[in-house]
């Protein structure tokens, strides 16, 4: 190090300045490390351009919206219109939506506010070990024993509620739409959980207790101090949930039926955009094979918007919060942080 | 709750009505509930995975190929011998590829790249790729290495689908691990005359190391667990390989092979491979909770 201060006499740089060949590895090794990064940029671009290469037969064949849209998955006859897919994924992340939050809402207001200091890491741990289970095993896990079990209950709502369309009527299957859903639920909660707890934690003690000293409950505390401050961060980690549900393959698969028809009720067999990727890919030949690639492209694409969307709505809670650190590089960096370990 | 006034005028007027009280005990409980209820799942998946699983657990589980054959009883249809020997493998090419990239990606951003539009942009496309599911990275490197190649499924071929995923976990990892590194640290070494590379690889790694093996071993672990991207890369296979060019078993595969059978033998090895699986995963993150609590930073 010293030795580069020591200049040979007479060279026409000044005594601290370092030689050309002493300055080469810090030149490599941000060029290498530049391009690494660069890398990455074009390998997404790449991707995505041949995945649109290959599903170009599938789209010349039914067109983009009728590939989207026409409701008919039928291999035999070489129809293939993604809607029942569509709808699939849909309906079976929005029922995981409409379950798993709150109960992940839940759990992080009683982990960041409510709870005794000596349970709170070992409960977070408990929560994060959701996360540990492989998809295939909550598949194998669901369809062995939740569905079964859960079969005469089923039965039993839709006889009640025959009245509502789309809910009660018909016969419920072992495999359906309900269950998958409540098992991607149970998926997503350690995500949605941790996202919200990293967005609770930056809520300014001033405010929640301004709102004690006014006289107000816990509860209270937690409704007028916590949860509006909370409300965007809280919406980005559930549409981060979404993403994930959205893109669930193997439990999805699994539990769902794999029927390419769109379900008559919520507790009938159906198909998802994922799931007809895993399950036809591998007999797949010619147009088929383009189709399940032109699936494979409208799932990246939906999981593209759900998460853009949804790192905008995290980006501006963590912005919400305060100044940002002086060495921190996002506003959500913390928050980013939190979804990979969640993620894992 | 009382104000805790000492007057007892003062704390009538001041005192939670009855209605407020009730609605804050009936809240707190929900709530309460509702965190209980989040553990069910996994109380009930701990247990049964361990029923099952330990029931098909025996001395030849762990060491003989399963063997294709499902309509016997289990002592004919084989373990799970190739499918962990397969997963590890295919786990460790993947590190091996996805580890000094993502580390190489993390410190870009942290020491060169900083606030850049180029940093940003690399920064959103990274977590682009944390959202994209996993499905798609294994239709990914289907249609580059086996469409692109006109060859066949192949080990390594799904160490490089695993890779993909892991990679935006490592590099959000480290930068935030990175970023936690003290400027001070930094500038005191390029004070004393050190160059940049030196600065990184001799103070900015070593202090990171710690918490940067937590985030890869959780990348690590997800990968472990990933069944989509293996199978149209790796494929399945029966017998033991130690080739990862050729046709490789993995545990998630052969779970997810073993659920759609009609055998019951069958479906119990799946029961066994996941209690396998699971306990392997969970070592994953156990090492790196306990790495992670002997870390300085953080």
């Amino acid at each position: 190090m010293e030795a580069a201060t020591v200049a040979a006499p007479g060279a026409d740089r000044s005594t601290l300045q370092r030689s050309a060949l002493e300055r080469l590895p810090d030149r490599a090794l941000k060029i290498v490390l530049t391009t690494l990064a660069g890398l990455i940029l074009a390998l997404i671009v790449y991707f995505f351009i041949r995945l649109v290469g290959q599903a170009k037969p599938a789209f010349a064949k039914e067109g983009v919206f009728g590939f989207t849209f026409s409701n008919e998955w039928n291999v035999s006859a070489n129809r293939f219109g993604a809607l029942p897919l569509v709808v699939g994924t849909l309906i079976t992340s929005t029922i995981a939506l409409i379950i798993g939050v709150p109960v992940a809402v839940a759990t992080a207001i009683y982990l960041t506010e409510l709870c005794p200091r000596r349970a709170r890491a070992p409960l977070t741990v408990l929560i994060e070990l959701l996360a540990a289970v492989p998809s295939v095993v909550y598949g194998l896990w669901g369809i062995f024993f939740l569905a079964p079990k859960l079969q005469g209950a089923e039965q039993w709502v839709a006889d009640r509620l025959s009245f509502i369309p789309f809910i009660g009527g018909g016969l419920v299957t072992i495999p359906n739409y309900f269950i998958t859903g409540l098992v991607l639920a149970v998926m997503i909660l350690p995500i949605v959980s941790a996202i919200s707890r990293e967005v609770m934690t930056t809520v300014p003690t001033d405010h929640k207790e301004a709102a004690l000293a006014l006289g107000a409950t816990r509860w209270e505390m937690i409704r007028i101090a916590v949860l509006p401050y909370c409300r965007s961060g809280i919406v980005g980690g559930a549409m981060l949930g979404l993403g994930r549900a959205i893109g669930e393959t193997i439990a999805v698969t699994i539990l769902i039926g794999d029927a390419p028809q769109l379900g008559h009720h919520v507790f009938g067999q159906g198909y998802s955009l994922a799931a007809v990727i895993a399950n036809e890919f591998g007999e797949a030949t010619g147009i088929h094979r383009s189709a399940l690639f032109a699936a494979g492209l409208v799932l990246f694409v939906l999981t593209l918007l759900v998460n853009i969307l949804a790192r905008v709505f995290v980006m501006r809670a963590g912005r919400a919060s305060g100044p940002p650190r002086a060495e921190d590089h996002g506003p959500s960096a913390g928050i980013l942080a939190a979804d990979t370990a969640a993620g894992a | 709750m009382s104000v805790g006034a000492t007057s007892t005028g003062l704390s009538e007027r001041f005192a939670v009505s009855a209605g407020r009280r009730r609605r804050d005990r009936i809240a707190r409980g929900a709530i309460l509930a509702a965190t209980l209820l989040a553990l069910v799942p996994l109380a009930l998946i701990v247990y049964y995975l361990l029923k099952k699983g330990l029931g098909s657990w025996s001395g030849s589980f762990f060491t003989t190929d399963p063997t294709g054959n499902t309509f016997f009883k289990s002592s004919s249809i084989g373990g799970i011998k190739s499918a962990i020997l397969g997963t590890l493998e295919i786990v460790a090419l993947a590190s091996a590829i996805s580890i000094p990239i993502g580390i190489g990606v993390a410190i870009w951003l942290v020491e060169y790249g900083r606030e850049s539009w180029f940093a940003h942009s690399v920064r959103f496309f990274v977590d682009v790729l944390t959202g994209v599911p996993s499905i798609v990275f294994g239709l990914f490197v289907y249609i580059v290495l086996i469409v692109g190649t006109g060859s066949t499924y192949a080990g390594y071929k799904g160490s490089i689908a695993l890779g993909l995923l892991m990679l935006p976990i490592v590099i959000r990892s480290g930068e935030v691990i990175l970023l936690l590194v003290p400027n001070g640290l930094r500038e005191s070494a390029l004070a004393l005359g050190a160059p940049r590379w030196k600065v990184i690889f001799r103070i900015v790694l070593p202090t990171a190391l710690p918490g940067m093996v937590t985030g890869v071993l959780l990348a690590v672990a997800r990968a472990a667990g990933e069944t989509a991207p293996l199978l149209f890369t790796a494929a399945a296979t029966l017998k033991t390989n130690f080739n990862l060019g050729e046709f490789m078993n993995s545990l998630p595969v052969q779970i997810y092979k073993d659920v759609t059978s009609p055998t019951q033998s069958v479906v119990n090895r799946a029961w066994g491979a996941a209690l396998t699986l699971v306990l392997l995963i969970l070592l994953l993150n156990l090492i790196a909770r306990l790495v992670s609590r002997r870390s300085r930073l953080a």
